[in-house]
């Protein structure tokens, strides 16, 4: 096997020019589709912590109606059994409640709808990290009773830090929720939407507006990594049952996954179409290379050498200008993406509008994802094996005394 | 016993228009270290002939017989290892893996059949030595004369220990020169080591030097004289 590999080896660079230039083929494709694939899984993957961590979480777990009804009836108590059993598995790395519900927010004269969200302060900075967001004023402190306002929702009701907000909603079972509240800070996000209709406040201080006791309409778990979330929730659902119901972040966004498969599908075709053409000229290159070396092959056979061990020559040889494509395409790309996954590009103009529209970063993010790399592997290892069957069915088929006479 | 005993031999090849004979009913014995010449003119069936015999083209009908085996009664995995172990090629031109030295061409053949690594070695530098390119060892064919690479395929063939050498017209692109001394270590080859030789040509300074000389012609033999 050694010979055999050696001697493809060689044969490798008997035309060098023309192996080169096969194997520059497989780099530049390499080359893009591993850049591709990075920013794909890149950008995707900015857009699902975006939205995990300004909306949903991974997974939340919630009363088993509340999906379907949201209101403040659907609501539970977390019980530290309840905490104890979503804490036991090892994927979760936070646990945090949410209140959430609509209310109608006033100043003196305007008056507007909003989303009021009680949190726990201390830990939503792991989460939305809100007081990364507030532009005027402070953030919450442990039973603070004042609240945070969106940037436009203040501007709307004409109200800064220190005024007052007047609250009116339902609450617990029907009872009326109302309230005042100081303001003690503005909220920018990067998304409108939220900056619209958002207020924040001390759980406690939402649990008694909307006079429920310790219920909370959700807990959000967040996970080291995104990439665990399948196992996590296998590990949930087998834990936690009824009342309760576990949902994952593709659960409540589906709009979100269907785009980001979308996008794939589509991506997916593109690199589809790059490598077929690739493969074709690799296809051309191994085939003049048969053809150039069927007399040789005759010899070979006729001194007795097996076509098994000739086939595994060129067996190698082809996958040999695959292999080395795929090193210098890594060599090639590795470096950028390095580089770009440090640095993310920074968009402008339309798309970069539509995006901060989206509440995300105008920024273009790469991906270090194994699959980036290894999706590619796998494709030119297919493709050139793909491509091997060629010299191998010639070499079975060689017909010694014609090949003989070339 | 002969070495290869060839029992009514034929090969016809169904052209469209008409019918080759190519190898037309060939008996024939060589026997244990010969030093023989097929001669005849272009088209004669010499090519068609020595790979009849050699196991790499089928007959259409008739035997080989090597030792007292039926050549073509073998599957090809067995003919191709039967080939590896009884019989040395040296064909026209090009003869050589181009991407190994003329010691690694050697070495090949003993690699195809399990020698040891210092067997092979010590036997490669002998056979080099043999043709007179000891010094050339580490040379690729493309960087070797005519001569040499022919020299080389020789000591190729010979590697295996072979029960006879078949040369389809080795000295056929060779100058004066290079087809003497090819003939030469050949000769030598044969009276000292006793390698039973059967080599084509048209060559008459090659058929003079042969010991046997059979003349085919239209895939018969014309006559088969014995100095
Ligand atoms: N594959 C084939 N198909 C049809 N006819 C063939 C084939 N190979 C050889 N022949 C015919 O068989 C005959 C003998 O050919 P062969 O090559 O054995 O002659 P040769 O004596 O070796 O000639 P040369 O001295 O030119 O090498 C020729 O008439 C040739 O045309
Ligand atoms: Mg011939």
């Amino acid at each position: 096997m050694k010979s055999n590999l050696r001697l493809a080896w060689r044969n490798l660079w008997r035309n060098k020019r023309r192996t080169l230039i096969t194997v520059a083929s497989i780099f530049f494709g390499v080359l893009l589709a591993t850049l591709m694939s990075s920013m794909q899984e890149g950008s995707y993957s900015s857009m699902i912590n975006n939205i995990v961590k300004f909306y949903s979480g991974y997974i939340q777990v919630q009363h088993e109606d509340y999906w379907d009804t949201k209101t403040i009836n659907n609501t539970f108590v977390p019980t530290d059994s309840l905490i104890d059993e979503i804490t036991s598995v090892t994927e979760v790395t936070l646990i945090t409640p949410r209140l959430e519900s609509f209310a109608l927010a006033s100043s003196e004269e305007i008056t507007r709808g909003c989303m009021v969200i009680g949190i726990d302060p201390e830990k939503e900075k792991e989460v939305m990290d809100i007081g990364k967001w507030v532009s005027d004023g402070v953030y919450l402190e442990q039973n603070d009773r004042g609240v945070l306002v969106g940037f436009d929702l203040a501007k709307y009701l004409e109200l800064s830090v220190g005024d007052t907000l007047v609250l009116i909603g339902q609450g617990y079972h029907g009872t009326t929720a109302a309230g005042v509240f100081p303001i003690r800070g503005i909220l920018k996000f990067p998304s409108p939407e939220l900056n619209k209709q958002s207020i924040y406040l001390e759980l406690k201080t939402a649990q008694e507006f909307y006079s429920v006791d310790q219920q909370v309409t959700f807990m959000v778990l967040m996970l080291e990594d995104q990439y665990d979330l399948k196992k996590a929730m296998r590990k949930l659902s087998n834990q936690i049952a009824s009342p309760y119901a576990v949902m994952t972040w593709e659960d409540m966004h589906p709009e979100l996954l269907q785009m980001v498969e979308a996008d794939r599908a589509g991506a997916l075709i593109m690199k589809a179409i790059l490598y077929i053409i690739i493969a074709f000229g690799v296809l051309g290159t191994i085939m003049m290379l048969v053809m150039e070396r069927k007399r040789e092959m005759g010899v070979m056979v006729a001194i007795g050498m097996q076509r098994s061990k000739l086939s595994w020559i060129l067996f190698f040889e082809t996958i040999y200008i695959g292999l080395i494509g795929v090193i210098a395409g890594f060599t090639g790309s590795i470096p950028l993406i390095a580089y770009f996954y440090h640095n993310p590009i920074p968009l402008t103009g339309d798309a970069a509008r539509t995006m901060e529209e989206m509440g995300i970063e105008p920024l273009m993010y790469f991906s270090w994802l194994p699959s980036v790399f290894y999706n590619q592997v796998i494709t030119v290892f297919i493709i050139t094996a793909l491509i091997a069957l060629y010299p191998v069915i010639t070499s079975y088929r060689l017909k010694v005394q014609l090949a003989l006479k070339a | 016993m002969s070495v290869i005993e060839i029992k009514n031999l034929y090969k016809i090849y169904d052209g469209s228009e008409v019918e080759v004979r190519a190898v037309n009913g060939i008996n024939l014995n060589i026997e244990e270290g010969e030093f023989t010449a097929i001669v005849g003119p272009s088209g004669s069936g010499k090519t068609t002939f020595l790979n009849l015999v050699g196991g790499l083209d089928k007959p259409t009908d008739g035997k080989v017989f090597v030792d007292g085996i039926d050549v073509w009664s073998l599957k090809s995995r067995k003919l191709i290892d039967f080939r590896l172990h009884n019989i040395g090629f040296v064909f026209q031109s090009y003869n050589l893996i181009p991407v190994l030295t003329a010691k690694e061409n050697v070495e090949f053949i003993m690699q195809l059949q399990g020698w040891s690594r210092k067997d092979r070695i010590k036997r490669t530098g002998d056979l080099l030595k043999a043709v007179g390119l000891a010094d050339r060892m580490d040379s690729r064919p493309a960087k070797l004369s005519g001569g040499q690479q022919q020299r080389v395929a020789v000591a190729r063939a010979l590697a295996s220990k072979p029960k006879f050498v078949l040369a389809d017209e080795p000295t056929a692109n060779l100058d004066s020169k290079s087809t003497e001394n090819l003939l030469d270590i050949m000769e030598k080859l044969n009276q000292e080591e006793k390698i039973t030789f059967i080599f084509s040509t048209h060559d008459a300074r090659v058929i003079k030097k042969a010991r046997r000389v059979i003349t085919i012609e239209d895939g018969r033999i014309l006559k088969d004289e014995t100095k």
